[in-house]
């Protein structure tokens, strides 16, 4: 058996190896096992997968062949998952803290606790001393609970979730150049792109299936090429055709030169950018968000081309060499895959470009790329910003769980606070108009003292928040409560008052919404562990405790049906429709806009989406139907290497491990594949310290400092001067020492550049 | 009881010099489709055991990366 999981946890990194017949091989049979319908718990691609039941327990799981995502392919997280719910230690009974001590409790005298600490707070500090802080990991229904109890019913916008830290570029990428979220694409795009250009996403670790199909469409068709553009090579690197590395943050001005060989060598599309594009510029010089209640707000203003192609002039590729360290010949070479008129390029990045104090910005750049040639909305041409989270689109930007978003639109407009407070039944006056604090500010505002009341749902922030210390020190303060709910200990329980056992995944009812705008349902498979339940029902227990019953008046049993019934009336229409309760349970998903019977695949382009007027393009996200060109230039990163810390450090995942690890860390299998974190060093600068695999390293921050085993020419190879780690462990805190600079725009940090000195320990 | 996954990328156009390399050693050995990975799965009886083999597989001149996917031990 562990030889067959060996084989096949490395066969999953390739295509042509693990398909549905194969994956049959070896799993438990008999007629009482039964196949359900899932999406898979842990990432953003959102694989189907059918999960076999027997006798109260999963006990196995095969890729779903009737899924459009995956085909029948799984990655060796996928095909593991259930076990992440059998873990020894699943937390299945409340806890209260009592004299220091974390100590069993009732369920029901840790929710009545968990009310009247909210209520309390609200009396005597105001209703924004509160907050719910929670997670592209929700189900829809959760957050769908968190949104209409905080802003609709308490009436605060304290209302975030993790997805801030891995997507929010994304969002505001989306809503400065197209003025609605979301890809316009689908995956269905691989099948027919020739050209792949991954900007800073390692995909064969953390998107292994779709990086599987677009190797499969390198293996049918002839003339498929893969670009890995990126700051470390990786095995996304191994198996593409070109590596091209850059150094830190100058994926800007790379992105910029590409414009500038596009338009110079009249590779542009004219009759589209006349009819379709408007060129803008904003405001430069725009800061890094270091200091507390930073406060940024762009001023768009109106361009020509000729102005563009003014300011592109500081982007020749020769002097862009000299910056990014990636050579005028690459650039060029970039540039005419895009500029190829007989080549459909799609473009995809995940934290690379998202997690940069400039994530906006390089979110514009790409899709500028894709504007100027024209490449974009119809199949094969597709800029395409992945998602970490299974949920962190369906979720947290649709249902809009972050300070400034409501289901539909945000909260500073009044028509979409008209448009909740009818839906909720509310006095539009509960919904401020006024966002309060996006992540970083909020556990700010917790150490501040700002906030004295939170509840933190499916995530583990105290591993993951950038520069940890001050955030988990605030935590602890004296007159902070903490409320947690998990499935398992994590070191964010450790500091809570109060932890509330939470049902996990098949073990209560939901829908996840993936990256290419596909919502799932799953249903309740499993009894949840001892006391534990869901999320939503959890803070519809506390909601009732406090008053609010009327607006939830819902059984346990019906719920789901319920919510989905009242969400849905907030997309209604042709430009986010979603899919009616039934034929989510019936589909294995349903791709949004869902209008008349059919999911729409490719956005504002008419012949495929029924919202687009005309025959052509139409981005009625914005009012004039048009895109925006954005000119966006270089700007250095918060934090750079110096002569005191010398070294770029560089943080994210690894295959085998979800996120911070709580869940993929209690499956033996991925455990012992992966069993702790590591600093991975160019062999030359583990030469000059005379360190090699195995021996322990030292890493120093600014912020603090981390002593863990180095990693050389092992999985990954970082540039020279660039030290990476993984931050899935949690006997390991890489963010002891990353920095909390963040993109004034999106609010979302950058995990991927601080400077550090490295020593042999 | 050692039992490991790994990718072996081959150096150019020695694919199957590598298979040769890597059964010689006693692992098993599934070709890719895509002509240029092996997956090699080890079985050794030892932590110390896997080491050697390890120093063996990583020595292979045939060999141009070789990564580990998974690791089980009892």
């Amino acid at each position: 058996m562990a030889i067959a999981s060996a084989a096949m946890a490395a066969a999953t990194l390739f295509p042509g190896i693990i398909f549905p017949n194969e994956q049959l091989k070896g799993l438990p049979d008999g007629d009482d096992i039964k196949w359900k319908k899932s999406p898979c718990r842990f990432c953003g691609v959102g694989c189907g997968l059918l999960i076999g039941v027997q006798k109260g327990k999963a006990v196995a799981v095969k890729g779903d062949p009737a899924s459009e995502v995956n085909k029948g392919l799984c990655c060796v997280k996928g095909y593991h998952s259930v076990l992440a719910i059998y873990g020894k230690d699943r937390l299945t009974k409340p806890l209260i803290r009592r004299n220091g001590k974390l100590e069993p409790a009732t369920m029901k005298e840790a929710l009545d606790l968990v009310a009247s600490k909210m209520k309390e707070n609200i009396a005597k500090h105001g209703k924004d001393s509160v907050a719910i802080y929670g997670s592209g990991q929700w189900t829809i229904p959760d957050g769908y609970v968190a949104s209409k109890f905080m802003k609709g019913v308490i009436g605060t916008n304290n209302l975030e979730a993790n997805a801030r830290l891995c997507m929010a570029s994304a969002v505001t990428g989306f809503m400065t150049s197209f003025g609605m979220d979301e890809p316009m694409g689908c995956y269905e795009d691989i099948d027919h792109a020739d050209v792949f250009v991954m900007w800073g996403n390692n995909m064969a670790e953390m998107h292994p299936v779709l990086f599987s199909r677009m190797l499969d469409q390198r293996l049918r068709r002839n003339g498929v090429k893969i670009i890995d553009f990126a700051t470390r090579t990786t095995r996304t690197s191994m198996a593409s055709d070109r590596s091209i590395l850059f150094k830190p943050q100058t994926d800007l001005a790379v992105a910029n030169a590409i414009c500038y060989e596009i338009l110079k060598n009249n590779w542009h599309n004219r009759g589209f950018l006349q009819k379709h594009c408007v060129f803008k510029s904003g405001k430069t010089n725009i800061g890094y968000g270091l200091e507390d209640k930073f406060q940024f707000k762009d001023e768009p203003k109106d361009m020509t081309l000729e102005q563009f192609k003014a300011f592109l002039e500081d982007y020749r590729p020769e002097k862009v060499e000299k910056l990014s360290g990636v050579s005028a010949k690459d650039i060029k070479y970039m540039a005419s895959l895009y500029g190829d008129p007989n080549k459909k390029v799609m473009s995809l990045w995940c934290m690379g470009p998202n997690q940069h104090t400039r994530g906006t910005w390089m979110n514009n750049l790409i899709y500028n790329i894709h504007l100027l040639t024209g490449k974009i909305s119809t199949p094969g041409n597709s800029p395409f910003s992945l998602t970490g989270q299974p949920s962190a689109c369906g979720t947290v930007r649709e249902v809009g769980t972050l300070t400034h978003a409501l289901p539909y639109g945000t909260v500073d407009n009044e028509k979409a606070r008209e448009k909740a407070a009818k839906i909720w039944g509310v006095p539009v006056t509960n919904i401020s108009p006024k966002p309060t604090y996006h992540t970083v500010e909020m556990f700010r505002a917790l150490d501040r003292g700002d906030i004295k009341f939170i509840w933190i749902q499916t995530t583990n922030p105290f591993v993951s928040m950038p520069k940890l210390k001050r955030y988990r020190e605030g935590a602890k303060k004296d007159d902070r409560f903490v409320v947690v709910s998990d499935v398992y200990p994590t070191p964010t329980t450790d500091v809570a008052d109060v932890v509330l056992p939470a049902a996990m995944w098949i073990e209560r009812e939901g829908m996840f919404g993936n990256s290419e705008r596909r919502t799932q349902h799953f249903e309740k498979m499993l009894e949840p562990q001892g006391e534990a339940f869901s999320d939503a029902w959890q803070m519809i227990e506390v909601a009732r405790r406090m008053g609010y019953e009327k607006y939830f008046p819902w059984t346990k049993e019906n719920h789901v049906e319920k919510i989905w019934e009242e969400y849905y009336k907030f997309h209604e229409g042709d430009k986010h429709g979603i899919a009616p309760y039934e034929v989510l349970k019936k589909e294995s998903g349903v791709v949004w806009p869902y209008v008349n019977g059919k999911s729409t695949k490719w956005r504002y382009h008419a012949k495929y989406d029924p919202a687009a007027k005309g025959d052509s393009f139409d981005f009625y996200g914005k009012p004039d139907g048009k895109a925006w060109i954005w000119v966006r230039p270089y700007e250095p990163p918060a934090e750079s290497p110096d002569n005191d810390y010398p070294f770029w450090l560089n943080t994210g995942r690894v295959l085998e491990h979800w996120h911070t690890g709580s869940m993929t860390r209690r499956v033996a299998v991925l455990h012992q594949a992966m069993p702790h974190s590591y600093a991975e060093l160019h062999p030359n600068d583990a030469s000059r310290l005379g360190v090699k695999t195995g021996d322990k390293v030292k890493l120093t921050s600014r912020r603090g400092s981390l002593v863990l085993p180095a990693s050389v020419n092992e999985r990954g190879l970082p540039t020279e001067g660039q030290v990476f780690v993984p931050f899935f462990d949690e006997s390991l805190l890489i963010n002891e020492l990353t920095l909390d600079s963040f993109c004034p725009i999106s609010r979302e940090p950058d995990y991927k550049k601080c400077a550090v000195k490295v020593e042999k320990a | 009881m050692p039992i490991k996954s790994y990718l072996a990328l081959a150096c150019e156009n020695q694919l199957e010099a590598l298979r040769t390399e890597v059964l010689a050693l006693g692992c098993e050995v599934i070709p890719a489709e895509n002509k240029d990975v092996l997956i090699v799965i080890s079985e050794t009886k030892n932590e110390e055991e896997d080491k050697a083999l390890l120093e063996k597989l990583n020595s292979m001149k045939n060999l141009r990366h070789l990564t580990l996917v998974s690791a089980f031990a009892e």
